[in-house]
């Protein structure tokens, strides 16, 4: 066992990191999920709503990134 | 770089994203060539040599370059049409170009040994600021004072409006960080995880799984380099509707 103590603390700080990518892909599939599930009751209405979809699904993943962001930063920048 | 410490991975999966000199090893400065400036190049070819050269023949019946030319621009120009508006358009040359480099610089980016120049947040915060500057400068040109309407929102009642007028600057002003980051980070985060398996596969026992899951990422990445240039696009008209239309 070698290193310091900073060390240690950034690699458990990048591994908790996984726990924000974890939770912004359920809200991604929370996004798709509930599009899937609008879209089969109302399929005419689908077509029209594929916009709104991805915007959603960006803004979802949007956060994920971030914390990915965070793991970057911490593995390679601090 | 990495060299393997205790039979780990050969190679580093984030040495692909090295800025390297094209011509010798000396330090880079701002007037160097390097792998950037040549993949920035043959992205802007690639997409001139689609939308130009593709739709020279202005065939009735479309071969394939100039399908896909018509598909490209036609998605965009209903993007904007839809979510923009008809006043939006005046815009389209900016974010079919916008479009068309991202969408490009992606999928160049997955030929082996490519570099990726939008896994760069320097490229990436660049295009999402000429996005975020832009559209400010619109807002205001178009609308005046009243852009600020875009922060205080009058169908919210009074008491609320200081907090979601709070809210708002600050979503107004992370825009172009997400968009940034967004782009960048999905770009570095499929290619280190497909260098990721590709390092797996020199272990004999796993290589068949690690293969497999190299395909799997791969044929993943090819669509998220079409959603991501898509997403970047659409956040872009979203964004020119709020500095058109911005008190509704």
């Amino acid at each position: 066992m070698t290193g310091d103590i900073a060390e240690l603390g950034q690699y458990i700080g990048v591994g908790l990191t996984a726990f924000g990518m974890g939770f912004a892909a359920l809200g991604v599939g929370n996004v798709a999920g509930n599009f899937l599930a609008g879209a089969l009751r109302n399929p005419s209405a689908a077509a029209g709503q594929t916009a709104t979809l991805f915007i959603g699904m960006a803004f979802a993943e949007a956060l994920g990134i971030f914390s990915f962001l965070v793991a970057l930063l911490l593995m390679f920048a601090v | 770089m990495a060299t393997a410490t205790g039979g780990g991975l050969e190679f580093h999966p984030m040495d692909q994203f090295v800025v390297r000199p094209l011509f010798g090893d000396g330090a880079v400065a701002w007037y160097t060539p390097t792998n950037v400036t040549l993949w920035l190049f043959l992205t802007a070819l690639a997409a001139i040599a689609v939308l130009v050269l593709g739709t020279r023949g202005r065939a009735i019946v479309p071969n394939r370059a100039q399908s896909v030319a018509e598909l490209a621009y036609g998605l965009v120009y209903k993007m904007i049409e839809d979510i923009s508006g008809k006043d939006g358009l005046r815009y389209f040359p900016y974010v079919l170009t916008l479009f068309m480099f991202i969408v490009f610089a992606n999928l160049l980016g997955l030929v082996p040994m490519a570099f990726t120049v939008t896994s760069h947040i320097a490229v990436t915060g660049i295009l999402a600021m000429a996005v975020f500057l832009g559209v400010t400068i619109i807002g205001f040109v178009k609308n005046g004072a009243h852009f600020l309407d875009l922060f205080w929102i009058r169908s919210a009642p009074l008491a609320v409006r200081p907090i979601l007028a709070v809210i708002e600057v600050i979503s107004y002003f992370v825009r172009p960080l997400s968009l940034s980051i967004r782009l960048a980070g999905n770009m570095i985060a499929g290619h280190a995880v497909i260098k990721v398996f590709a390092g797996f596969a020199a272990i004999a026992a796993v290589a068949p799984v690690a293969i497999v899951a190299v395909v799997g990422m791969y044929a993943f990445e090819v669509l998220v380099a079409f959603v991501q240039a898509y997403v970047f696009t659409i956040l872009t008209c979203v964004y020119l509707k709020d500095a058109l239309h911005p008190s509704h």
